[in-house]
């Protein structure tokens, strides 16, 4: 019993405290800040200004540099959104819940924004806002994911069994996702295959795709300063009858 | 009441697995079938969906026979979703699911008896009645072992899907609506994998690719759904 009980480091059962991840995020927060601010602006400006144009598409491709990172984003906060959802199940943690109900709208907001800028890119290039092509699609279905989670966290008034609840839903969708995903490629495709593999060089020049990382990076910090604020904010107003809470807003 | 159905097959045939199936199925068709309405009302909705797109859309066959095997599909899809509010609300409401959830019978058993005799009493039609929709829709003849296989398939998937989002909203007092913001997304994969089957079917083209994916999703569905919907359950009715 005794050499079963650490196999989980420490750090994973201080995160169950509320006050501590409110502290420890409180500490990680400004870094991060920084590190997207950087990015961002950096990435930014390289995209727009400096990296050359497309011979086919000129200058309206530069729009993946937010397309992209979004696109990418709304998938992963979805199993970032899943896994906090199953902690949260499985070791009964609060925080896990919390970051869990901050992932999804953040995750709804980027699937949203990859949608419009790709539909802004589609208008030059395809010659319409939309088309039924795969990834779209299956872009969409994600985002209605989202949309269903966000529904059920507010249609729940007791907030633990809301937490509970969108965890089952989003594990559900998690199962669900590649399935989505396979069925709607099979079903209809003209959207270009993915852009970057962790397995092969991309296929971009790479004065193109340089930025592209840097600005998915910086997306990946800003995500990671959205959801902490987000999250902080859920612990204060879940643990509002806790003294410590009590205390620190004593203190403002 | 569900107490004592339970009671007396327990009493007759141990407190075997087979039998705790066959006690909760008993009980849900039994249930079902005095209450009729329920029973037919998807059904009238569902011919009346199919219905409203000639009217709404075009009634010129050629085009009619096109939109088809979607038309009938989503509309077996709609049915089957308005038919998955009412799958445990009665049992909450009389207590019989807390009972049900207190008791030491695996609750994935009683899950997916239930399941199934929901789908009996609202997929099992539907892909019965298809062939009715699809001859006023001039779907081809050829289509119509596609469509009601493809249905035969698919209909328990819907049926096993819709029941998360049913365990998921059954304390809740408007979950109409919510189920279907929940659940639409993820019927998706079988509405695609169904209407290719029957146009595929219509088209001449090999129709054992389709199945054999509508079955891949029925079987991972028949394994991992009842344990969604026993958790969801738990989560629903002891908070």
């Amino acid at each position: 019993m005794s050499e079963k009980k650490n196999w989980m480091p420490r750090w994973f059962y201080q995160l169950a405290s509320p006050r501590w991840s409110y502290d420890i995020m409180g500490k990680l927060l400004p870094g991060f800040t920084v590190a997207a601010l950087l990015f961002l602006v950096v990435g930014t400006v390289w995209a727009l200004a400096f990296a050359p144009s497309d011979y086919q598409q000129g200058n309206s491709f530069r729009i993946i540099y937010i397309h992209v990172p979004s696109a990418v984003l709304a998938q992963s906060c979805y199993m970032m959104m899943a896994i906090a959802g199953a902690i949260g199940l499985i070791w009964k943690m609060k925080v896990a819940d919390m970051v869990a109900k901050s992932c999804a709208p953040i995750g709804a907001t980027m699937a949203l924004l990859a949608l419009a800028t790709g539909a802004i890119w589609g208008k030059p290039t395809w010659g319409s806002w939309w088309v039924w092509d795969a990834r779209l699609t299956s872009m969409l279905i994600l985002l209605f994911l989202y949309l269903g989670v966000i529904a059920l966290y507010s249609a729940i008034e007791n907030e633990a069994m809301a937490a509970k609840s969108a965890a089952v839903l989003a594990l559900v969708g998690l199962v669900n996702i590649p399935i989505i995903k396979y069925s709607v490629d099979w079903w209809n495709t003209l959207h270009q295959p993915a852009t970057f593999k962790l397995t092969e060089r991309p296929a971009m020049a790479t004065e193109m795709w340089l930025p592209l990382l840097v600005m998915v990076i910086g997306f990946y910090c800003f995500f990671a300063v959205s959801l902490m604020m987000r999250t902080r904010n859920e612990i204060l107003v879940r643990e509002r009858r806790a003294s410590w809470v009590k205390e620190l807003v004593g203190k403002q | 009441m569900e107490k004592i159905v339970t009671n007396e097959q327990s009493g007759s045939e141990g407190s075997s697995v087979s039998g705790l199936f066959g006690a909760v199925l008993k009980r849900d068709l039994m249930l079902a079938y005095r209450k009729k309405s329920d029973l037919f009302n998807p059904l009238i909705f569902f011919l009346m969906v199919a219905t409203l797109f000639p009217l709404g859309v075009s009634p010129e066959p050629e085009f009619l026979a096109e939109i088809a095997p979607g038309v009938v599909w989503v509309a077996a899809l709609l049915a089957t979703l308005l038919s998955m509010d009412g799958l445990f609300k009665s049992d909450f409401e009389d207590g019989t699911l807390e009972q049900t959830l207190l008791s030491p019978q695996p609750l994935f058993v009683v899950v997916l008896a239930k399941v199934l005799a929901h789908w009996m009493m609202s997929g099992l039609p539907l892909a019965l009645l298809a062939p009715l929709l699809a001859v006023m829709l001039f779907l081809p003849a050829e289509g119509m072992s596609g469509l009601m296989l493809s249905l035969l398939l698919g209909t328990p998937t819907l049926s096993l899907v819709g029941a998360i989002g049913a365990a998921l909203t059954v304390g809740l007092r408007k979950g109409g609506v919510l189920i279907s913001l929940l659940v639409l997304p993820l019927y998706i994969p079988v509405l695609i994998f169904g209407t290719s089957a029957v146009q595929a079917a219509v088209t001449g083209l090999p129709l054992a690719g389709f199945f054999a994916l509508l079955g891949a999703i029925l079987a991972l569905g028949l394994v991992l759904a009842p344990l969604a919907i026993g958790a969801a359950l738990r989560i629903s009715v002891s908070g």
